[in-house]
């Protein structure tokens, strides 16, 4: 939820770059949204996360089983971002994981207006620029994926999440 | 929820170089190491020797740990630490790992608000601390070695707790940083007095709060803008056991920790003991710093049902920390046999006051059995306890455990009350055992 504090040029470049694609894409409101997504919005903005190079270099061939590729998908959840993969994903990894990571959406719940009101709050305080139509799908994913579960007044322990070991005397 | 090198550089590889290795490359051609430190970092993560690493380009994940999956390791902590954000740095201990009596440097939970200084920049023979305010008698400064050489050197055990361990589990959920039960540990601290230090500068009558500053700055990169500033009221600053610290467990604070001095005080939200201390206020009204107003570290000053919008004006400060304990033995999905005793032991802590009596249920609280409880180092510091319990027959159990402050007040089962922004959660630790 925060700028980069040293990369006020990446961040200029990142804002006029989605300027021109809100531009361009005012053009292609009869595509459907996904290829609006993955043709304008995904590729563009991958292109600017810079990639290390040792990384690019890297032939899938020489990677040890388990080592974490880009795109890699597990569970229906996005590696590299931690955000699960649904509609709207694209959008919101393009205008939310520039400056925070990924693992402090997914590690959050809320309703619909809960996360309204943390975009506002960005907005406000951390310098998230308007998301004009975006925001809605944005909004969409969080609420979908993201929602409050109904717990109670405790949840039970997380069972899935416990490694079960055998206790020597 | 732990991060991975590959997603840090894909992020943005400048900030990974300096978050990792506190790398900053030459300005001019983007290559080499303008810190020693940092390629002795990197070079440590590659077992080896970095060759030519003047022509090591800006940006770039060394090929050695390019193959590696493996997550990244916080500079100077535990690889197990559960990493919640990375900028700014937030990471708990999982609560097996605070079963030493004292909590390890490369263990203790890092909450920060803003991006702490570089290790380049801190050069602790010269590090100085003024203490001013319209409450001070007059402004004064001391370095690092001053306070050393001029004040008694103290060394006590005092637990820090994050104010929103436990965020996690409220319900309507909390936004913000989801700790689960690990934003805690105690640790040996060596420092001076705050009050020795207060009372060297001179207090006017007036004075009713300190506030401090430290070197660390807002993630928005705004110099004007300051990550953290809080305090508390006078009477906590003169305690006994308020230190202005440089050393946790016989060493230099960790970086990410404070280095080279922090405040330290025990029993209240850790917020309250600013790191990287440069400056200390003596003020005439509550401290009016960054994070003292609006909702943070404040709950609602009268009770209110869970989901409830609250005011502003109807927010309270929290000071003390409410009782609280965990299980650190053994770690969570223990199989025994049939017939074998389980030994369990972890701390218990209660804010300002003492813990008068620890118990652990294995019937999902209907029947309770008492702990062994030591008594604290001192004030302040967490309390040891130890049990053993055994099972009827085979089955699932859960180990709850549950401490009681010296004011008779118990760790509830449920939730605690419900907050805006998910503070103060003590409901008592769960662990879950199988007995096969």
């Amino acid at each position: 939820m925060e700028k980069p504090d040293y990369s006020q040029d990446y961040d200029k470049l990142l804002r006029s770059l989605y300027r021109a694609i809100i531009f361009l894409s005012s053009f292609a409101v009869v595509l459907a949204l996904g290829l609006v997504y993955y043709g304008l919005l995904g590729n563009p903005f991958a292109a600017e996360q810079s990639i290390p190079v040792a990384a690019k270099q890297e032939a899938p061939a020489a990677r040890r089983p388990g080592a974490a590729a880009d795109e890699r998908t597990e569970g229906g959840v996005h590696l590299a971002t931690g955000l699960r993969v649904a509609e709207g994903f694209e959008v919101v990894r393009a205008n939310c994981t520039g400056c925070h990571s990924g693992k402090l959406i997914a590690q959050n719940r809320a309703t619909r207006d809960g996360w309204q009101e943390m975009i506002r709050w960005m907005q406000r305080t951390q310098g998230l620029w308007e998301l004009g139509g975006n925001e809605a799908v944005i909004l969409n994913y969080l609420a979908a994926n993201y929602a409050p579960e109904e717990i109670g007044r405790r949840a039970s322990l997380d069972l899935e999440a416990i490694e079960w070991y055998i206790l020597e005397e | 929820m732990k991060s991975g090198i590959h997603q840090l550089y894909a992020k943005n590889p400048r900030k990974a170089d300096r978050l990792l290795w506190g790398r900053t490359a030459n300005p001019l051609t983007r290559r080499g190491f303008l810190q020693k430190s940092a390629l002795a970092a990197m070079s440590l993560a590659l077992g080896g020797e970095m060759v030519f690493a003047n022509y090591f380009p800006e940006g770039l994940i060394p090929a050695a740990l390019a193959h590696s999956s493996e997550p990244f390791q916080l500079p100077g902590k535990h690889p197990e630490l559960i990493v919640l954000n990375d900028r700014p740095i937030n990471a708990e201990t999982p609560p097996h790992l605070l079963d030493p009596a004292l909590t390890p440097a490369d263990l203790f939970f890092v909450r920060n608000n803003g991006i702490p200084p570089e290790m380049k920049a801190i050069d602790p023979a010269n590090w100085v601390l003024a203490i001013e305010g319209e409450s001070a008698r007059q402004r004064k400064t001391y370095t690092l070695p001053e306070l050393k050489q001029r004040f008694e050197n103290v060394t006590l055990q005092l637990t820090l707790e994050c104010g929103g361990n436990g965020r996690k589990e409220f319900n309507p959920p909390a936004k913000g940083n989801q700790w689960s039960a690990g934003a805690v540990g105690c640790a040996a601290w060596t420092g001076v007095r705050l009050r020795d230090v207060l009372q060297d500068v001179g207090l006017k009558s007036d004075a009713v709060y300190i506030g401090y500053f430290g070197k660390d700055t807002h993630v928005s990169g705004d110099p004007g803008k300051e990550p953290i500033s809080r305090g508390v009221p006078i009477g906590k600053a003169m305690e006994a056991e308020t230190l202005i610290a440089w050393g946790l467990n016989g060493q230099p604070l960790p970086w990410l920790n404070g280095y080279p001095l922090r405040l330290v005080i025990g029993g209240w939200p850790a917020s309250c003991s600013g790191k990287w201390l440069e400056r200390i206020v003596i003020r005439n009204q509550v401290h009016d710093g960054e994070k003292m107003g609006g909702q943070s570290y404040r709950v609602p000053c009268r009770p209110v049902a869970p989901g409830a919008k609250v005011a502003d004006e109807d927010m309270c400060i929290i000071e003390s920390m409410p009782v609280k304990s965990l299980i650190t033995y053994p770690k969570t999905g223990a199989m025994i046999r049939e017939g074998q005793q389980l030994g369990l032991r972890g701390h218990a802590w209660a804010g300002d006051l003492k813990v008068q009596e620890m118990h652990f249920s294995i019937d999902f609280g209907m029947s309770w059995h008492r702990c062994r409880l030591e008594e604290p180092a001192n004030r302040f510091a967490w309390q040891h306890w130890q049990a053993e319990a055994s099972f009827p027959q085979k089955g699932y159990y859960e180990v709850w455990a549950r401490a009681t402050g010296a004011d008779g007040k118990m760790q509830p089962m449920l939730l605690p009350g419900w907050n805006p922004k998910g503070y103060l959660n003590n409901a008592c630790h769960r662990i879950a055992v199988k007995v096969v």
